[in-house]
């Protein structure tokens, strides 16, 4: 049994986390999920701003980083929707640009169809600007040096959500949906030092450990990987009995094959160690 | 032909069936896309398409897209062979990644960079005539601050130049020069001041109403014990030996504990990657859930 397992081919180990993953997204088991107090956070910084706050929604990832990420902006723009806040969006990222249409044609123009939300007025898409850091200082301290027009290449001044906007510290929230550079970081480090602003953000399972020290005095909330996304759906849940079907939830549906898979990794391990100092006790290793 | 061989091509010829079975006999069939009209011209022409769901009154169906889908089933296939082996499939799709990155990033730069950002500063009415025709009607005036960056940018090239390289290095000393400005004194605010400040924090807490809180202590308590323990770690000018030791040495758990958080994040990110994988196609291209 020994030999066995230690000539194994990692092949079954494929095969084995292809089904752990498989057979609960076919099955669409869910499980529940308590929002942690930095996922509180955020929801808590949404929901007690006033209707009609102005929230700079900053969604900085690409497609290769949605599964995880795409949940997250869509919670926090169906969270401002529902709270009726103006939103103004934008992207570091030149892959970005399609993730914010994506946002705002599945959010604003089809699950809230009915608000009849208007561009320009409700919500503004100023979409990619290439500088990385020093978009950030622009739009932190003079957003029409970098913005002079939206993603359509109309004038700011033109538009009225935008007109009275100067600069970052116009806006009552940013909310920062991260995949790396340029992200959560580099917004807490240029955005977030040079003013009063209230930063929550979104982060990649990759990105949260070094987004933690920032929380809670330099990001006032963090929602860390697809667990984060889970909870803040189930938080939006909580407060609006619309959202409590699973099945409008991404991040809470992709939850069950994450847990099956932790159980099958966790196995492994424990395994493996088992093995490992077996062999070395018959002084095979 | 050899054993391995047979064995792959009675599991493709099955695999065949099987979607063809699914295609014909079931009612969900297998991915089809269809969109409905997003706007349409003065003369009733449909200029634009979104995706629709099929029931939809002006849905129709959408060769191009349901060909895009199926492709994309067939690449996310190429690319989970390579669990087994190294082949022609996963190769194709794997360069089919490099090389639709490499033209995406290529043709956002000259947009988003060289048109939106350049040429609507330096000649607003050729750029509204020729690339942007949306582009802010008010603007007339050239602004000629923005030939210094092009003219930057046209250095860069120089480095292909023979005997004129060294302009190159203008816009690099440019570029290093105001990033290390930047990022000196932001950097340094955020991440060593504030953090240094964010770990100046009481060890014995008490709620509004005076009573004592443990596990709030205890956490600030570990906190500061913990970066304590990890600077030590980190210092060099004494041997680490004796006390210096044993508190490097929990450095060194700490440093551990936060590192297997860290993989602990990365397998949790790359298990929902394969999940939509999966739920794209047991979803969108075998409907096998979800209607």
């Amino acid at each position: 049994m020994l030999d066995f397992l230690t000539t194994l081919d990692r092949r079954w180990i494929f095969l084995m986390m292809a089904l752990a993953v498989a057979i609960p997204v076919l099955t669409q088991a869910t499980f529940p999920e308590a929002p942690t107090p930095p996922t509180r956070a955020v929801f808590k910084a949404v929901e007690d701003l006033p209707a009609g706050s102005l929230v700079l929604l900053a969604f900085d990832y690409d497609p290769g980083s949605a599964p995880e990420l795409q949940p997250m902006a869509t919670a926090f723009t169906r969270h401002c929707c529902l709270k009726k806040h103006k939103m103004i969006f934008l992207t570091l990222w030149p892959t970005g640009t399609p993730m914010v249409d994506q946002t705002i044609r599945d959010v604003i123009d089809g699950e809230f169809a009915d608000l009849s939300l208007k561009y320009g007025e409700d919500y503004v898409n100023l979409g990619y600007r290439p500088g990385n850091e020093v978009t950030i200082k622009g739009v932190a301290t003079e957003i029409r040096k970098l913005y002079n027009t939206d993603a359509n290449g109309t004038s700011l001044d033109d538009l009225p959500l935008t007109k009275p906007v100067r600069n970052l510290f116009d806006t009552k929230l940013l909310l920062n949906v991260s995949a790396g550079y340029p992200g959560a970081k580099e917004w807490v480090q240029y955005g977030g030092t040079l003013g009063e602003i209230k930063i929550g953000v979104g982060v990649t399972g990759v990105q949260a450990p070094q987004m933690y020290p920032y929380y809670p005095d330099q990001v006032l909330g963090m929602l860390a990987a697809l667990k984060g996304a889970a909870e803040y759906e189930a938080a939006l849940g909580d407060r609006y009995e619309q959202y409590r079907d699973p099945k409008r939830n991404a991040a809470i549906l992709r939850m069950g094959p994450q847990l099956f898979a932790h159980l099958l990794m966790v196995g492994l391990i424990v395994l493996g160690n088992v093995v490992h100092f077996a062999n070395r006790r018959r002084g095979v290793a | 032909m050899s054993r391995e061989m047979r064995l792959w091509t009675v599991l493709f010829v099955l695999g065949g069936l099987a979607l063809l079975a699914k295609g014909t006999l079931t009612e969900s069939g297998l991915g089809r896309l269809y969109v409905k009209p997003a706007r349409t011209a003065e003369q009733g022409e449909v200029i634009a398409w979104t995706a629709a769901e099929p029931m939809e009154t002006d849905a129709r169906l959408s060769p191009a897209r349901t060909v895009g889908l199926w492709i994309a089933a067939f690449l996310t296939l190429g690319i989970f062979s390579y669990l087994y082996r190294d082949n022609v499939l996963y190769k194709l799709a794997e360069s089919i990644i490099v090389g639709v990155s490499a033209g995406y990033y290529f043709v956002a730069g000259f947009w988003d960079s060289i048109v939106a950002q350049l040429l609507v500063e330096l000649a607003p009415d050729f750029t509204r005539a020729h690339f942007r025709p949306g582009f802010d009607l008010t603007r007339h005036d050239t602004d000629w601050w923005f030939v210094v960056p092009l003219v930057l940018s046209v250095f860069l090239f120089c480095k292909f130049v023979p005997g004129v390289g060294w302009l190159a290095r203008w816009p690099l000393a440019f570029v290093v020069g105001t990033f290390a400005g930047l990022r000196l004194v932001l950097f340094l605010d955020a991440d060593f001041v504030s953090q240094i400040r964010n770990t100046i924090m009481p060890l014995v807490v008490y709620s509004a109403d005076g009573s004592f809180l443990v596990w709030s202590s205890l956490r600030n308590l570990g906190i500061i014990l913990s970066v304590l323990a990890c600077l030590t770690y980190f210092f060099f000018s004494v041997e680490h030996k004796g006390a210096i030791g044993r508190v490097s040495r929990i450095g060194i758990w700490v440093l551990m504990i936060t590192f297997g958080a860290s993989f602990a994040f990365t397998v949790m990110g790359r298990i929902t990657l394969l999940t939509k994988r999966f739920e794209f196609l047991f979803v969108d291209w075998l409907r096998l859930i979800g209607g």
